[in-house]
């Protein structure tokens, strides 16, 4: 196969309070997405698919089996090395974009250049690197503006240009267009369109039909469990081609 | 864990830090204000007791170690017990300790107050001086123009005066003092005329004493003509001080207890009973030090409680600090900032608190050094390595009350920050 497998995960379990009480989000996952995928997971709420996606963003580990991002088992990592994999590897986009306030678009970008571990760089280069990374989210003119000053489409196109900054393994959205009127919602899926098409891992949780209508594949989860991938038409399709 | 340093320099965190104090500056003011105030009173402290440790210096290198301070209990009122009335301390008594073995030298002081008048100034309550030719000696004064008197002029009793700084300035003119113009005028005290043979060189306040506004004159002058004693022929004149000079600093105990048989058998009376006080320099020393350093360990109480209180205020506020921004914690954590990188910015937040308070504060303690220092009379020096230390505090106080909140920071979840409103 000569795409690289992005994302594998074998018997992932979260549960949740110790003692009596046993909350189980996910039971078993079996997943994998490859390098230029552009992937929706799907489900009602308390399926799991947040859990899922704070797993798979190295936001919290599994109470169980075992994830490998980009080939690296990230499955027992303490919170310091979780931090730096998100650093390195990761992108986040999330539906209330979460941008510092009282932070130009220009320095939001910059934050995770901040943090970065490996091939450090001067101020003017991270600057540098930001502008540029606005201009291809076509914000080149809004560099200076505070997030409060911008619209959602465009505090959300701030949001994917931070993600992109640091040139992670694989993009995860969190309801991307789900605080956006749908003109901007449908040009922020333009725009991950457009980077899927360059190229670009992409995972998407949404509940929108229409919206996973437009990717390659969709997962669907219901109790903590697989119960339909997109890939082979059936849960546990991963594993198979493992 | 060996994981690499992350990218946040110095002056980033600093920024940040910076950012955090100023978004609110009337908190951040108010929090500071138990550190503006603790720095303060380290410096305050400090300056004082520097500036007590200098005069006390002083007095030592103008006194001499080896001086002792004959003065009469009641102020010369009355001599109690003994079937004769008069002075507690008189000239005579001076004159018998000078024949004391192991004394060097003495010198006598008997003040008076007179309106004194030279060409058309006329100027009221001067305070004299009336003193022997030993005087300039103990109490290191010198001579600017003109002479001190001398014994001779002491035994016979000449009308002679040596004027201080100040008063020759008032009485003939700021230029007096370099020339010879005041030397060889007169000056009248009540209805004597004295003849001004010699100025004194500035000296200053000395405790509570103007040396510069005073007239010197043998004390034969003050016994005569100024505060005749109806007793005088019968007790001798009374005297308010006499320094007693030792050779030697190691017969001072002697020399004391000497003093005090000889005034026990001039005043018939049991050495207990002596209305004399006899003390020397390092009494004085020694009560001028512990005045000091009650006033000294004061300040230091209100230094070390503004400080921790000061420090409470940093911990409180960044407490709330923390609480306010979870979210953005979560939003550097979810871009990869580790737990130490999130407790270095809140630590670095509560020092920036800390150490723009401590400036503050020692801008504060230097104005207020100075401000004690002129209206108290009570000398200040401010030691720069005093203010390294108030400084140092300070940053002690912010590192240390600012880890909680920043340990509280750097363990928070995540996605549980990221999800707060």
């Amino acid at each position: 196969m000569a795409r690289q497998p992005i994302i594998q995960t074998y018997g992932i379990r979260k549960v949740y309070g110790m003692g009596d009480i046993q909350v189980v989000a996910l039971d078993g996952i079996d997943l994998q997405i490859d390098e230029g995928e552009f992937v929706a997971v799907m489900g009602p709420s308390g399926s799991g698919k947040s859990t899922l996606m704070n797993i798979l963003g190295c936001l919290d580990r599994p109470t169980e089996g075992r994830y490998l991002l980009g080939g690296e088992d990230v499955s027992h990592l303490d919170r310091a090395q979780l931090a730096a994999i998100r650093s390195r590897r990761l992108g986040f986009v999330f539906q209330s974009y979460n941008l510092l306030p009282r932070t130009t678009a220009l320095n939001n970008v910059m934050l995770p250049l901040l943090y970065q571990r490996d091939g450090k760089l001067s101020t003017a280069e991270r600057e540098e690197k930001a502008k540029l990374m606005l201009a291809s989210v076509g914000l080149a003119g809004r560099i200076h503006h505070d997030p409060q000053e911008l619209s959602g489409g465009e505090q959300q196109r701030v949001t994917i240009a931070r993600a992109l900054i640091n040139d992670p393994l694989v993009l995860l959205a969190d309801e991307p267009t789900g605080n956006l009127d749908t003109r901007s919602g449908q040009e922020i899926l333009a725009l991950l369109h457009e980077l899927h098409d360059r190229g670009r891992t992409i995972v998407i949780v949404t509940h929108e039909p229409g919206i996973a209508a437009q990717t390659e594949r969709i997962i669907r989860l219901r109790d903590g469990r697989l119960e339909s991938d997109g890939r082979d038409g059936s849960a546990g399709g991963a594993r198979d081609s493992f | 864990m060996g994981l690499p340093e992350a990218h946040v320099t110095p002056s980033e965190v600093i920024k940040v830090a910076w950012d955090g104090v100023a978004v609110n500056k009337v908190r951040s003011m108010l929090t500071m204000l138990g550190i503006i105030i603790g720095v303060a009173a380290v410096i305050l402290m400090i300056a004082v007791s520097a500036g007590t440790e200098a005069t006390i210096a002083e007095q030592i290198n103008s006194l001499g170690a080896n001086l002792i301070f004959v003065s009469s209990s009641f102020g010369g009122m009355g001599r109690m017990g003994g079937q004769t009335t008069g002075a507690t301390l008189v000239y005579d008594d001076a004159l018998a300790m000078a024949e004391l073995n192991g004394v060097a030298s003495i010198a006598v002081e008997m003040p008076s107050t007179q309106l004194v008048k030279a060409g058309n100034v006329a100027l009221d309550e001067v305070s004299i001086l009336g003193t022997t030719p030993g005087f300039p000696s103990v109490r290191d004064m010198t001579v600017t123009s003109g002479r001190f008197f001398n014994e001779t002029e002491l035994e016979r009793t000449s009308k002679v005066a040596v004027l201080g700084y100040g008063l020759a300035q008032e009485l003939f003119g700021a230029e007096s003092v370099s020339g010879q113009s005041a030397i060889g005028q007169t000056v009248t005290l009540g209805s004597t005329k004295l003849t001004v043979i010699g100025v004194l060189a500035e000296r200053g306040m000395v405790g509570d004493t103007d040396f510069d506004a005073r007239l010197y004159t043998p004390i034969s002058i003050i016994f005569k003509y100024l505060i005749p004693s109806r007793f005088a022929r019968m007790m001798g004149d009374a005297v308010r001080l006499v320094y007693v000079e030792t050779e030697s600093q190691d017969v001072m105990d002697d020399v004391i207890l000497q003093i005090e048989l000889l005034m026990a058998k001039r005043q018939e009376v049991p050495v207990e009973e002596l209305t004399v006080n006899i003390t020397t320099q390092q009494d004085i020393i020694e009560t001028q030090e512990s005045t000091t350093a009650a006033f000294r360990s004061l300040l230091a109480w209100v230094a070390a409680v503004s400080l921790v209180v000061g420090g409470i205020g940093i911990m409180n506020i960044m407490l709330v600090s923390v609480t306010e921004r979870t979210r953005e914690i979560g939003i550097r954590q979810a871009v990869g900032a580790t737990p130490s990188d999130i407790r270095r910015q809140f630590v670095a937040e509560a020092l920036m608190l800390s150490l723009v308070g401590g400036l503050i504060g020692v801008a504060a303690g230097v104005g207020g050094s100075w401000l004690f220092g002129t209206t108290s009379g009570m000398r200040t020096v401010v030691a720069p390595e005093s203010i390294l230390m108030a400084f140092g505090s300070a940053a002690a106080v912010g590192i240390f009350f600012g880890s909680y909140p920043a340990n509280k920071a750097a363990q928070l979840d995540p996605i549980e920050a990221l999800r707060h409103e």
